[in-house]
């Protein structure tokens, strides 16, 4: 009882912390926005009394450069700086090759919230081509900011936009003999670090449930490998599966009630099963020699992909998640492993040995066509954004782990660094459901 | 199992209770490292004789026990070369002759390539030597395997010298 009070007052005392540490991540751009549209998101309008209580375009321009495909005009540059529709000149924006202008307010309310009103022109046609009003609490004004930016996103694109969502990964600090591992889950913008789980014992393969409420993932916490499911609102943790020998790399089913795990059995010999996590009641998918892992479920269900190097080194295979004889589906190169399903089911996220390099690549779910995305040598982990649009990875810049997101046309990137430590194996949340 | 392989250390320890019954308070029953106060007698490990005896015969076995005990691997394999498959043979016949010993072979990868499939490598090479001690006569219950994958590196560089000092099992003695 006492441990596990201490626990939680630890988790309590991190989280305070982490708050204070205001950027704990750094986010870099290091590649190409060539092709993307320039569009200016003009300081909004505070409508009432003292200094405006949040700086939403700021939050709204970083949203839109991180999705690779807008170029947001920095404030310095602009010409003007209207908050209504009316006081709009596109004349100064057209000077600038402005394609679209965001305009806006934040007005305050007698309960002490906010209305964010916002409209978005077209500089070319000078037309206004969406309106929007967004209410929010004083606390609610940084998700009020996601918010505004995603809708300008998929009113832009007509893709959902990803500025609500998050990320999970795993950090490791501290002295490099007896590091300290940690469970993190961060705003997908890197704000907002909360850490879930701190141990000295290595932490691996966090994945999100399907409705976003919970992560499973791999602990060595009780000294050998072991699958835990964590609440993320409550810290309730329950741990899933303790057999004999490894217990690893959780995926979950599309409905939540299951999670393909890599048992051993004691025996020596990794394979692919299915845990029903309501009653425990597990069902053995592979039964090869070789090492079979990495399970990842198809977006219907039907099927698991999952890593076997039966053919002698590492490649991708899918089994029907009712049973089944696996099928191989990467014929490219000698190691292609780690499968990650995009959310649209037409492409497969690959760790891929490139003249060896290894590399993040995406494989053609049909023709099996194999391009590399990356150009590190040691890129891992691949996870997608639930638009598909991005790719976050794992990677190493100045000796360190740190994680990179890599468009899926493999012309925009950016790095995420932890200002001090290493960060790994990230996992993207689910779109929130509201 | 073996039960005449287990006789004759049996045998050699009750003579050696015989030996230390004389001077040492293992008499009465005291447990191995008890101190006793105010005796005169104080024995640290009150079968001294018996530990004299052992030490004697398993002198060079013990040094290699607790001194050699990893044995590394090439990329991407499982393989064991002729250098050490004979220090696990040691290994082995000691597991055999010492029926209480436990051991967990903890084996590891280096760190390319994907985490969990080298969880796959590391339990792979940790199975590979587990074949051998077996052979040798360990029990199976001596035995444990573990598969760290690439997490715990021996060497945190990052090249292939350090790459090679990661690929391995290491012998980790239950004590």
């Amino acid at each position: 009882m006492r441990f596990i009070r201490a626990k939680l007052l630890l988790f309590v005392v991190v989280v305070s912390l982490s708050q204070a540490l205001h950027a704990e991540l750094t986010i870099e751009i290091t590649k190409g926005q060539g092709e993307a549209v320039p569009i200016a998101i003009v300081p909004f309008g505070w409508q009432g009394q003292g200094a405006s209580p949040f700086p939403i375009a700021d939050v709204v321009a970083s949203d839109l450069a991180r999705s690779g495909r807008f170029s947001p005009v920095p404030e310095s540059e602009m010409l003007q700086k209207p908050t209504t529709g009316a006081d709009v000149d596109f004349s100064d924006w057209r000077i600038l090759d402005t394609e679209v202008v965001v305009v806006g307010r934040i007005n305050p309310q007698p309960d002490g919230g906010y209305l964010i009103e916002f409209r978005v022109f077209d500089v070319f046609r000078g037309e206004q081509l969406l309106g929007y009003r967004v209410t929010s609490d004083a606390a609610g004004m940084r998700r009020a900011a996601h918010q505004v930016s995603d809708l300008i996103f998929e009113k832009l694109t007509g893709i959902k936009g990803v500025a609500s969502t998050r990320i999970a990964y795993v950090k490791v600090s501290g002295d490099r003999k007896k590091p300290v591992y940690q469970l993190i889950v961060a705003d997908a913008d890197g704000e907002n670090v909360r850490v879930l789980l701190e141990s000295r014992q290595s932490i691996m393969s966090p994945a999100w449930s399907p409705d976003g409420r919970k992560l499973a993932y791999v602990s060595f916490e009780n000294g050998q490998s072991q699958v835990f499911v964590q609440e993320l609102r409550s810290g309730a943790r329950r741990r899933v599966s303790a057999r004999k020998g490894i217990n690893s790399a959780p995926s979950w089913s599309p409905d939540g009630r299951r999670l393909a795990l890599t048992l051993s059995k004691g025996d020596g010999n990794l394979d692919i099963y299915m845990l029903e996590l309501s009653n425990q009641v597990l069902t053995r998918l592979t039964s090869w020699p070789s090492i079979e892992t990495e399970a990842n479920w198809s977006v219907d269900g039907k099927e698991i992909y999952f890593t076997s190097d039966r053919s002698g080194g590492p490649q991708v295979y899918k089994v029907a998640s009712a049973g089944g004889t696996p099928v191989r589906v990467t014929f490219e190169g000698n190691y292609n492993a780690r499968p990650r399903i995009s959310p649209d089911g037409a492409r497969l996220a690959i760790v891929h040995n490139d003249r060896g390099n290894y590399r993040i690549a995406v494989v053609d779910a049909e023709r099996a066509y194999t391009q590399v995305l990356t150009s590190g040598n040691q890129d891992e982990s691949p996870a997608f954004a639930p638009n598909g649009e991005l790719l976050i990875y794992a990677s190493r810049a100045g000796g360190r782990g740190v994680l990179s997101t890599v468009s899926v046309d493999g012309r925009f990137e950016q790095k995420l660094a932890a200002t001090q430590g290493e960060i790994r194996e990230p996992s993207w949340s689910p779109f929130p459901i509201n | 199992m073996n039960y005449l392989k287990l006789m004759i250390p049996v045998a050699l320890l009750a003579l050696a209770g015989c030996a230390s019954k004389d001077g040492a308070s293992s008499a009465d029953g005291m447990g191995e490292g008890e101190i006793v106060d105010g005796d005169g007698v104080s024995t640290y490990g009150g079968s001294d004789g018996a530990d004299g005896m052992a030490t004697a015969i398993g002198d060079d076995r013990d040094n290699v026990i607790m001194n050699d005990r990893i044995v590394y691997f090439a990329l991407n394999s499982a393989e064991l070369d002729v250098a050490s498959m004979e220090l696990l043979k040691q290994h082995g016949r000691y597991l055999a002759d010492n029926p209480g010993e436990k051991v967990r072979l903890e084996g590891h990868s280096d760190e390319r390539g994907s985490r969990e499939y080298n969880i796959g490598l590391g339990e792979r090479r940790a199975v590979s030597v587990q074949s051998i001690l077996l052979v040798q006569g360990a029990s199976v219950d001596q035995l444990v395997t573990i598969s760290f994958g690439e997490e715990r590196p021996a060497d945190l560089g990052v090249d292939e010298a350090a790459w090679a000092k990661n690929r391995r099992v290491e012998l980790v003695y239950e004590r």
